[in-house]
């Protein structure tokens, strides 16, 4: 049984500089930036030098990789034999305090990825990136950009501002199941607030650990407001948001809407069912336990076989050798896990002959 | 909060509650006061200075309200209805009445309280430390002195470790006392250097580091923003100890304090393998970072750290919450009631598990002993 070509739902083109954008930045806010002397949003998320930035072994003399197309598809897709990746640029367009910057960025930012990326190689496909500063600013962007079938998902950040399930954000997931886009929540942060409950981490370390109890409470935001209810037809994807932590969290999301639904009596359906049914999460960093014997044992606890999608997080280094698929996974769920469960999810993955 | 538990494979027999057994979160609570607030209970233990300031000017913590907690509770009081006192007391307020309802019942051979509303996390620290001084002579006066299953919490204004180690030095060697009492949502995350007096006053005097859900740190308690509602907080409770505890291993706690005994308390304990195989995997990569640490992040949970049981999680099948205990240790999880609050764990039936003798033994009595320290 040889596996399903696979479909690759995390992987991240890097913005070689500001520069890149200026082509697709309006006259004045390519004059913002030459006047201003913006140099880079290149967030402390992922830091050009540190070791989980980029995979040695894949860095250029620049110290980086996946700047261009060519580049991407050599060292992300041939070796895997990939069919088709969605692209989720990570530069720090949701960091900046000024709505309108914000919003100008992630217009030239989705430019930049269809022109550069998604018309040169036709295996990519890309997620929206919104300005998450400002609700009708990022619908607008989501409406302009979702008439190009290559974008399959609307791309937030864990770290957000307000909690994802407040009601300001509704428009968002509104326009986004008009559209059949998935939201995707993937790991880094706007910054307003730190990476823990307790307060600002003091390492690295800390801070990429704690991106795992972010995704924890978002998830919890999102049932507990009814999001779910709200969209029967919204998936919401987590991205590289580690997987080993889901069970234990939903027990105890579990039983403590069985004492306190009162508070939330939208929520009709018990936390577990909703996430089996609505979210997907990618598989890098699966965060595996150091038995293989007890990752079957974990995948038991998660107790679905249609939640997780095949992705390596290029360029980020996230697995040692030649395959991102976990020690110990069952080889009938590895193959769900390459291209079925990704179809299931993206309904415009299904859509092969795409014209922009 | 045990619903949906009837007519399960494997309960334990009711006369499980007949073991003796070690409950390592009681809320013992001064009468009058609610959630905020100071208690006249605690007046013969302050100062003039204090009783007047108080009087005048009440307490304050990180959060909005004058009365009541950060997000209104699911109960009055966040407690069992059954637990107000006939004369309409607090529950928690009279050691009589917890005795006949809960300590005598359920055979409870070792009590662990963990006074909550003890000005720990005040905005002025000194207003902080006066209570916590007060709340420790009440324990003993009124609780430990006239009880002797019970132990107190040596209750610290944590935001000021000079302040909490002269209180941790004047209990040393005081039976009375068998561990120091932190909230999780401090004001910085519990690994930064400037907690590690409090860790070392701790070992030094054999105290074991209980650290409960809550306290008003002054963050969101989300890194996306406030969480709307209360099931929000509660759920996070378990994100705000997933956070201390990362804290606490990667800045080096236990290899600066290694025989540092930490006991996290209400915020669950089935995601501790997780996040413990999370850590190892990134440490793995970026262990430059921190070159303090001699072993996997992992391994200091194994030596270091314990796991009260409520609310104990709930998979379904139960079997998996074994499962979950397996990758733990079952040396690490010690049994608590959280009596007497709503969400109060029967011991009769909070753990639908079949136990092997061992496992019981450990989990409802002899993990305590040894942590706490007691013969």
């Amino acid at each position: 049984m040889t596996n399903p070509a696979p479909i690759d739902c995390d992987i991240h083109p890097v913005v070689p500089g500001l520069a890149a954008l200026l082509p697709y930045l309006d006259d004045h806010w390519r004059e913002t930036v030459v006047r201003r002397g913006i140099e880079d949003l290149t967030t402390i998320a992922y830091p050009t030098r540190n070791p989980l930035s980029f995979k040695q072994a894949w860095r250029d003399a620049s110290g980086r990789t996946g700047t261009d197309a060519a580049t991407l598809g050599r060292q992300a897709l041939d070796p895997f034999g990939t069919q088709l990746a969605i692209c989720n640029c990570l530069y720090g367009v949701q960091a900046q305090y000024s709505e309108d910057l914000g919003a100008a960025f992630a217009r030239a930012l989705n430019d930049w990825v269809a022109k550069e990326w998604l018309d040169r190689d036709s295996r990519l496909r890309a997620s929206i990136v919104v300005p998450m500063q400002n609700t009708e600013m990022a619908v607008d962007e989501i409406n302009r950009c979702a008439t190009d079938r290559r974008f399959v998902q609307v791309m937030l950040l864990v770290g957000s501002d307000v909690t994802l399930g407040r009601r300001q954000n509704w428009p968002i997931y509104a326009t986004a199941q008009r559209h059949g886009l998935p939201i995707g929540i993937h790991a880094g942060s706007m910054y307003r607030h730190p990476m823990t409950p307790v307060g600002w981490p003091t390492t690295f370390t800390e801070e990429y650990v704690n991106q795992a109890t972010a995704f924890q409470s978002q998830l919890t935001s999102l049932i507990a407001e009814g999001v779910f209810a709200k969209f029967p037809d919204l998936t919401v994807v987590l991205m590289e948001s580690g997987v080993t932590w889901l069970p234990a969290y939903l027990w105890r999301l579990t039983k403590f809407w069985k004492g306190l639904r009162s508070e939330i009596p939208w929520v009709s359906d018990p936390p577990t069912s909703i996430v089996r049914d609505r979210v997907r999460l990618t598989l890098q960093p699966f965060d595996a336990p150091p038995e293989a014997s007890s990752v079957m044992r974990l995948i038991d606890h998660i107790g679905s076989d249609e939640m997780l999608l095949f992705s390596t997080d290029y360029p980020h280094y996230q697995f040692d050798g030649d395959s991102p698929i976990p020690d110990g996974l069952d080889k009938a769920l590895a193959q769900k896990i390459m291209a079925e469960n990704p179809l299931k999810t993206y309904a415009r993955l299904k859509e092969r002959e795409i014209v922009p | 909060m045990n619903v949906d538990i009837l007519n399960r494979t494997g309960l334990q027999a009711a006369s499980m509650s007949k073991l003796a057994i070690a409950d390592c979160d009681i809320h013992p609570r001064p009468a009058g006061v609610g959630i905020g607030g100071v208690s006249k209970s605690l007046y013969p233990y302050l100062s003039q200075r204090w009783i007047d300031h108080v009087e005048e000017f009440g307490i304050t913590y990180r959060q909005p309200w004058e009365k009541g907690s950060a997000y209104p509770k699911g109960q009055p009081q966040a407690c069992r209805r059954d637990a107000f006192l006939p004369d309409g007391r607090a529950p928690g307020s009279d050691l009589r009445f917890m005795a006949e309802q809960h300590l005598d019942p359920n055979n409870i051979a070792l009590g662990i309280l963990n006074p909550l509303t003890s000005g720990q996390g005040a905005t002025n620290p000194l207003l902080s430390d006066a209570i916590a001084h007060a709340t420790n002579e009440w324990q003993k006066a009124e609780w430990t002195s006239r009880d002797r299953r019970l132990r107190a919490s040596v209750v610290v204004p944590y935001e000021d470790a000079a302040a909490s180690v002269k209180e941790i030095e004047l209990r040393a060697g005081d039976p009375n006392f068998a561990q120091v009492l932190l909230l999780s949502r401090t004001n910085e995350p519990l690994g930064q250097r400037r907690y590690w007096p409090i860790y070392e006053a701790a070992a030094a005097a054999n105290l074991a580091v209980g650290i409960h859900a809550f306290g008003n740190g002054g963050w969101p308690n989300t890194a996306g923003g406030w969480g709307s509602y209360y099931i929000e907080e509660m759920v996070g409770h378990s994100q705000s100890q997933q956070a201390l505890l990362t804290s606490m291993i990667l800045e080096g706690v236990f290899e600066a304090v290694p025989n540092l005994r930490v006991v996290l308390v209400e915020g669950g304990l089935a995601w501790a393998a997780a996040l413990g195989w999370r850590m190892d995997r990134q440490w793995a990569k970026l262990k430059r970072e921190l070159p303090h640490l001699k072993r996997a992040p992992s391994e200091y949970i194994k030596t270091n750290v314990w796991f009260t049981t409520q609310p104990i999680e709930e998979p379904e099948p139960r079997t998996h919450l074994a499962e979950a205990i397996d990758w733990i240790g079952w040396d690490r999880v010690l049994f608590a009631t959280d009596y007497p609050h709503w969400d109060f764990d029967d011991p009769a039936h909070a753990i639908p598990l079949k136990l092997t003798e061992a496992q019981k033994q450990a989990v409802f009595l002899d993990n305590a002993k040894t942590v706490y320290r007691q013969a």
